[in-house]
Parts: C-alpha cells; sequence; structure tokens
C-alpha cells in the first residue's frame, strides 16, 4: 500500500529540498552575479544582491587580458582527448573484466579504485620530475595523458558495470557467427553498450574539466585550460573579485550547459545497475 | 556433411567434474536431442561440441577433422540460444546478415539468403523491425534463420523453446521438426522436457550427472530403458515404481509399471487402493491411486472414466508391460 503523505509535510518536504538545492547553486549563482559587478561592488559590505548598476566591463576586460579561447580549446581537447583515449584502453579491459574474468578480477578493480584514493600530492613531484625530462610540461600531449590515467580507474569501473548487464549469450552468439574479438567489440558490444559508454564519456569530460590539481602544476600557458586562466585572476597583483568571478563564469558556461542538457543521461549512467 | 563425434570428452570447471568422459556418435543428418534433469551436464555438452567451452580433455571431431581446439566459427556449426541471442540494436534483417557480413560476403548474396530464410520462416514482413517489436515466437523464429543463413554442417539448439508459453511450444516445435525434414541438416538440440526429446528426436541420448545413460529411439527408450533412471524420466506420467512383495514376487528389487499399462476394474485386480485425485481431462483420465501397501501410482486410462476422490479402485499391469531392476537400479 502506498504511503500517505499529508499535504503539509508535502509542501514542508518541497521547500526544505528547494532551499538545499538554492544553498548548494548559491556559491555559483553569487559567482555569475558577482561577474557583472563593478570591483567596488563586488566588495561593497553589506553585499549587493540585485540592486548594483550592472555591467559586462569584466567580461569584456578578462577577454583583453588573457587569450580565453586559447584556453577554452585547450579545455575542450585535454577533456574530450583524454576521455577519449580512456575509452580506447577501458573498453577493451572492461570487456575482458566483465566477460572473461579471472579469479583476481574483482581485486584488480579494487586495486584500481583504490588508486583514485591516495593523495594526488604524494607523486607530485616525481611526476614533474618525469614531465620535465620527457619534455612534457605544458604540452597538451602531457596533461591529456595524465587526465586519462587519472581517470581511468572511472571509465574502467563505469563500463565494466553496464558490460555486466549485457547477456554474454549475445556475444556467444556473435562468436558462433563468426565475429573475431575485434567484430564482436566493435559490431556488439558498443552499440549495445552505447548509453553507459556516452554518460561515461559525459561524466569524464566534466570530471577532466574540472581538473585543476594536475594542470595547475604541469601547465603554464601554451597547455594551460580554463582552470589555469581562473588561477591566474588570483595573484599576484591582490585579488580582482569581480573579474575572477567573470573568468570562473566563462570557464565553468560550457560545462554548465553542457551538464544541463544530458542530466538525464548522466543520471541514468550513474544509477545504472542499482535498479533492475 | 554434419557428422560429430565425441571421443572420451571430460570437462571440469575448477576442481568439479561436470562431464566425466561422454562417448558419443551423431550421424549426419539425424535429429539428437540431449535430454536429462537440470544439472546433468547437457548445455555443457552442447557448448563444448559448439566451442563455446574448451574440453579437459578428449576428442571432437566434425566431419572427420579434429576441431577440439578449432574457434567456434571454424566448426560450421549454428547454435539457437534459449534467450535467442539477438543483437537489440540491429534490425531483422542485420540480425540474420550478421554471420555473411562476418563472412565477407557479397552484399546481393546476403540479401539473397536474408530473402530466402525470411520466407522459409514467415519473416519476410518483419525484416526491418528490431527484436525488441517482436512476439517470442518471432524472435526465436529469427534466431533459426540467422542459423540457416549459414548454411552449417549442424545446427545446436540450447532449450530454445523454453521462453515460449506452452500453445506456442507446441507449434514451434512442429515448426523445428518440419524444418530439420526440409533442410535435411544434423540437429542437436538440448531439453529438459522429455516430451520434447520424445516427438522430435531420431535419437534421444540421456544424461544424468555428466554420464550418458542410454541412447536409442524415443521407442527404444521407452519401450527398452537400461534403467531405473531411463524409466522414470522417459514416459509421461512418470513410470510408477513398487518394491516389497509386488516386486519380490517377480524375482526384482524394484517393479516399474507406465501410468497407460495399468488396467483398471472396480472389483478385483492384483494391487488394490484408493484414489486420492482423480484428473478428468476428457481425452484421459489420470487417478493418483494410494495403494493398500502405502504406495504413490498414477494411473491413466483413455477417455472418461466414472471414478472420483474416495472410490476403491483395482489396478492390474498389462501381460509383458511390466519393468523388472535390480537393487542397482539396472534393468533385468
Amino acid at each position: 500500500m502506498a504511503r500517505k503523505i499529508s499535504n503539509t509535510s508535502r509542501w514542508g518536504f518541497t521547500i526544505l529540498a528547494w532551499g538545499v538545492a538554492l544553498l548548494i547553486f548559491f556559491p555559483i549563482l553569487w559567482t555569475i552575479l558577482t561577474s557583472f559587478k563593478s570591483e567596488a561592488d563586488a566588495i561593497a559590505s553589506p553585499p549587493k544582491f540585485l540592486f548594483f548598476d550592472w555591467t559586462t566591463q569584466n567580461y569584456a576586460e578578462v577577454q583583453s587580458r588573457s587569450p580565453y579561447f586559447r584556453h577554452f580549446m585547450n579545455s575542450v581537447i585535454i577533456s574530450v582527448g583524454s576521455t577519449l583515449l580512456g575509452l580506447l584502453i577501458a573498453v577493451p579491459a572492461a570487456w575482458s573484466m566483465a566477460f572473461q574474468p579471472a579469479r583476481r578480477t574483482k581485486d584488480l578493480l579494487m586495486w584500481m579504485l583504490s588508486t583514485k584514493m591516495m593523495p594526488a600530492a604524494g607523486v607530485l613531484i616525481p611526476m614533474y620530475l618525469l614531465f620535465r625530462s620527457w619534455g612534457l610540461l605544458d604540452t597538451r600531449l602531457g596533461i591529456t595523458v595524465v587526465l586519462m590515467l587519472i581517470n581511468l580507474p572511472i571509465i574502467v569501473w563505469m563500463l565494466y558495470t553496464y558490460f555486466r548487464e549485457i547477456p554474454s549469450e549475445i556475444l556467444e552468439a556473435a562468436r558462433m557467427d563468426g565475429a573475431s574479438l575485434k567484430n564482436e567489440i566493435v559490431h556488439v558490444l558498443t552499440p549495445m553498450a552505447v548509453p553507459g559508454i556516452a554518460s561515461t564519456l559525459l561524466l569524464n569530460v566534466i570530471l577532466a574539466w574540472n581538473e585543476a590539481f594536475w594542470t595547475l602544476n604541469l601547465t603554464t600557458s601554451r597547455a594551460a585550460p580554463l582552470t589555469t586562466f581562473i588561477a591566474s585572476y588570483s595573484s599576484p597583483e591582490g585579488l580582482f573579485y569581480a573579474k575572477l568571478s567573470a573568468a570562473s563564469t566563462m570557464a565553468i558556461a560550457p560545462i554548465l550547459i553542457l551538464g544541463w542538457f544530458s542530466q538525464k543521461q548522466l543520471v541514468r549512467g550513474l544509477t545504472f545497475g542499482a535498479v533492475k | 556433411m554434419g557428422s560429430i563425434t565425441l571421443e572420451q570428452v571430460r570437462k571440469n570447471f575448477g576442481d568439479v567434474e561436470v562431464i566425466p568422459g561422454v562417448d558419443l556418435e551423431i550421424n549426419d543428418g539425424e535429429f539428437v536431442v540431449f535430454v536429462g534433469p537440470s544439472g546433468c551436464g547437457k548445455s555443457t555438452l552442447l557448448r563444448l561440441i559448439a566451442g563455446l567451452e574448451d574440453v579437459t580433455s578428449g576428442r571432437i571431431v566434425i566431419d572427420g577433422q579434429d576441431m577440439t581446439q578449432a574457434a567456434p566459427a571454424r566448426r560450421k556449426l549454428a547454435m539457437v540460444f534459449q534467450s535467442y541471442a539477438l543483437y537489440p540494436h540491429m534490425s531483422v534483417r542485420k540480425n540474420i546478415a550478421f554471420p555473411l557480413k562476418m563472412a565477407g560476403m557479397a552484399a546481393e548474396e546476403q540479401e539473397r539468403r536474408v530473402q530466402h530464410a525470411a520466407g522459409i520462416l514467415n519473416l519476410t514482413d518483419y525484416l526491418d523491425r528490431r527484436p525488441g517489436q517482436l512476439s517470442g515466437g518471432q524472435r526465436q523464429r529469427v534466431a533459426i534463420g540467422r542459423a540457416i543463413v549459414r548454411e552449417p554442417s549442424a545446427f545446436l539448439f540450447d532449450e530454445p523453446l523454453s521462453n515460449l508459453d506452452a500453445a506456442l511450444r507446441v507449434n514451434m516445435r512442429v515448426e523445428i521438426s518440419e524444418l530439420h525434414k526440409k533442410l535435411a541438416t544434423t540437429m542437436v538440440y538440448v531439453t529438459h522436457d522429455q516430451v520434447e526429446a520424445m516427438t522430435m528426436a531420431d535419437k534421444i541420448v540421456v544424461l544424468r550427472a555428466g554420464h550418458i545413460e542410454q541412447v536409442g529411439s524415443p521407442l527404444e527408450l521407452y519401450r527398452s530403458p537400461r534403467n531405473r533412471f531411463v524409466a522414470g524420466f522417459i514416459g509421461s506420467p512418470n513410470m510408477n515404481f513398487l518394491e516389497g512383495a509386488a516386486a519380490a514376487g517377480l524375482g526384482a528389487h524394484a517393479i516399474g509399471v507406465r501410468p497407460e499399462h495399468f488396467a483398471m476394474s472396480t472389483t478385483e485386480g492384483a494391487f488394490s487402493g484408493t484414489v486420492g485425485v482423480a484428473e478428468h481431462l476428457g481425452s484421459d483420465t489420470f487417478l493418483h491411486v494410494d495403494l493398500d501397501d502405502g504406495t504413490h501410482v498414477v494411473a491413466r486410462a483413455a477417455g472418461e472414466v466414472p471414478v472420483h476422490h474416495g472410490d476403491r479402485i483395482h489396478l492390474t499391469p498389462q501381460e509383458g508391460r511390466v519393468y523388472r531392476f535390480d537393487q542397482q537400479g539396472l534393468a533385468l
């Protein structure tokens, strides 16, 4: 029998949910609002919420002071590149773990995930030295490979979960039908896992886009993505909140729009397999 | 050609021996059914023939060639799975053409063979649909179509009808039998349903715990079961077994009488008992009888018999229709 919820508590829960959602969203909203203020309004006390002189001056200034488009393109190349490279490695890996599991497959999966729990700062020095001696500092290739590696466990895990949902009989049928391993993966497994691969792709693009630790430490200008672009507004000439906010808004806008349009796919991807 | 020979084929999963060593000869054009209770190894045996599982030891010879180590596709066998295993993202046409595409066949030849198979299986109107838009029976036909186009030397069926409802199962049973007559290709069919085995097979292989208990035509197994297991498995309802004085009188540890081999009488007979449940099907009447010595037996009479719960009844086995078994369960 369905549980009865009174009208009062329904309203209560709705208001609470909106309240929590607004609380979470508030920093982003504040950043966006601040980006339209003058520097004086940005630091005014008490803070001005909506009633200030709206200006797009910060955006124009940020554009003229630093090459936004180059950073944007770097972000796109690095996040999409690292995700595609990750998929290329993760699809066969997840295939073998899902369909040809060995005795230690579960341990291997756990070990892969455990690498995500290690503090990145712990390997910063060796990574930096390796990058320096290989000439990879401030290159798109270098940072793409690093972001691919740090997100690889998540990509493998997500694909593994999706692949496990695909009946192995279908792959056996493909084998009987004469499909080679490559054809089995290209013609049968991958098309069947498209929804899963799509949400894995989306999530990893977002993760790579937002990644700040490695991008800040291993890139400076040529390969620097939007995270470095934002950081460049916080120092060394003191904080310019309005310009920093404009830079931040421009950095998060593309991924916010992508996330907004793909939220259904993302939620489905993250909860896949949880409920049959 | 489509002969398959198994020579001392063994299969272990880790430390568990699933198939302890099977020898079997399947002749070209035969319809062979592997039957047995669940877990008896019949599907494993089929998968070993298909190449989907590796044998632990022994040899699998197909058309005179040792195929023990060959990849599934090289064995020239086609398999129809219990779950149909259709490619859900492809149309019926593409599903059926998939093995041909994998073989690198020209597009026109692919289309010709797809049309031919679709014609045989009444699928012509559904070629552009996806498997999700088809009924269970149609899906099964697509799976068979995908097998037919390859013109394999043998078809392997792994419980292909168990996902269908009862009425459709009967139809598909007939369709597969007709297909066998039409194509005259070897078919190896796995089922746990002895009715399917009896109605479709040229040769039945009864399996228990990975062992072949008996191989023979349906009526051979029905008439001359080698042991108590085969006797009990073949025939529906199952054979009745009686032990004690009745068996000892015939020099056996146990005797078996099929339900249809009891003569019924309300006045006298070899065994007396009380009717527990009477199932009146119109064409037949099944009586579940508790004999006076406590044994429960089922008797079958053709047509309508006016007997009901609680009635006294006397049963007499027909002449020459009593099977005798020793202590080990072997037929005497």
